[in-house]
């Protein structure tokens, strides 16, 4: 039996939504285990950025996706990465670029992050409802 | 229009307080009390991104904040103070008695706190401190998000909050 894949990349979102996205990209594609999962329930600032500096510094992590730009975690990880200049954040993310971004594993963690946000733009659209509001 | 809301988050600037209260209140600015931040460029830049561009961030000291709180209270625009922890809004209200109603909005955990809420835990310096500022005749009450209730803080320290 193959290993997991390892963990290329966290998704630190709130609430339960990392876990969410992760077990949507598991379901799809079996490579949900690339995604480190964190939820910033019961933490504080402090510990937001100790836990992404943890990761960054002794797993090596690269890459990080956070949901809103303006969330704690996109502040802790902005804190985090100072002096990581390699370290790639990649704020509002959905499930498209987490499936760009897996599928993507012939390019280096922080190069997929990058490379999956224009799928995650291209996803997001409006169908229907008539005539658009001016 | 007053302050309509002074809390203490030590998440500062982050979703609940820019997209919960943000929104429902048509924000118009936020006074971010911290010393550390006001003396800090980069801080100030970090938390002036995750703010929508119609949203003013004014960046104060404590001791700055107590100086310009009438100014505040001018404006006409629905605002916001915040501090990172309890001891700046304690020092905070004990140089503006104007303030007389404070938010606990997300203090979490650390060595030597004990948890009160999901979202408030509270070492017991900090309790007496809070149990201080309402013997002032400040009202202290926990409230996470709009749609939550108020938690007094009788209740908040009884176990009763949840």
């Amino acid at each position: 039996m193959n290993n997991p894949p390892a963990v290329r990349a966290l998704v630190a979102a709130h609430g339960d939504l990392a876990a969410g996205l992760a077990s949507a990209v598991d379901r799809i594609t079996g490579r949900g285990s690339m995604l480190g999962i964190l939820t910033n329930a019961g933490l504080g600032a402090d510990q937001m950025e100790a836990t992404l500096r943890e990761r960054i510094e002794g797993d090596g992590i690269r890459a990080i996706f956070t949901d809103l730009p303006s969330g704690s975690w996109t502040m802790a990880a902005r804190r985090a990465m100072r002096g990581h200049e390699d370290v790639v954040l990649v704020t509002g993310v959905n499930l498209a670029a987490l499936l760009e971004f897996v599928m993507r594993d012939d390019l280096e963690p922080a190069a997929g992050a990058r490379a999956c946000v224009d799928r995650a733009r291209a996803a997001i659209g409006a169908i229907g409802g008539g005539p658009r509001a001016a | 229009m007053p302050l309509e809301l002074c809390r203490i988050d030590d998440r500062l600037i982050h979703g609940q307080v820019v997209l919960g209260w943000g929104q429902q209140m048509r924000l118009g600015y936020i006074v971010l009390v911290d010393d550390e931040v006001a003396e800090s460029e980069w801080e100030r830049e970090l938390y002036r991104m995750g703010v929508p561009p119609e949203v003013d961030v004014i960046f104060e000291t404590v001791k700055g904040a107590a100086t310009r709180l009438a100014e505040f209270e001018r404006d006409p625009r629905p605002g916001i103070l915040l501090t990172g922890d309890v001891e700046s809004m304690v020092r905070l209200v004990g140089m503006c008695t104007a303030l007389r109603e404070v938010n606990l909005g997300g203090i979490h955990h650390k060595n030597g706190r004990v948890q009160r809420l999901r979202y408030v835990f509270l070492s017991p310096e900090e309790e007496r401190a809070l149990r201080a500022l309402e013997a002032q005749g400040v009202a202290v009450t926990a409230r996470d998000v709009p749609g939550a209730r108020p938690i007094p803080l009788s209740d908040v320290l009884a176990g009763k909050g949840e």
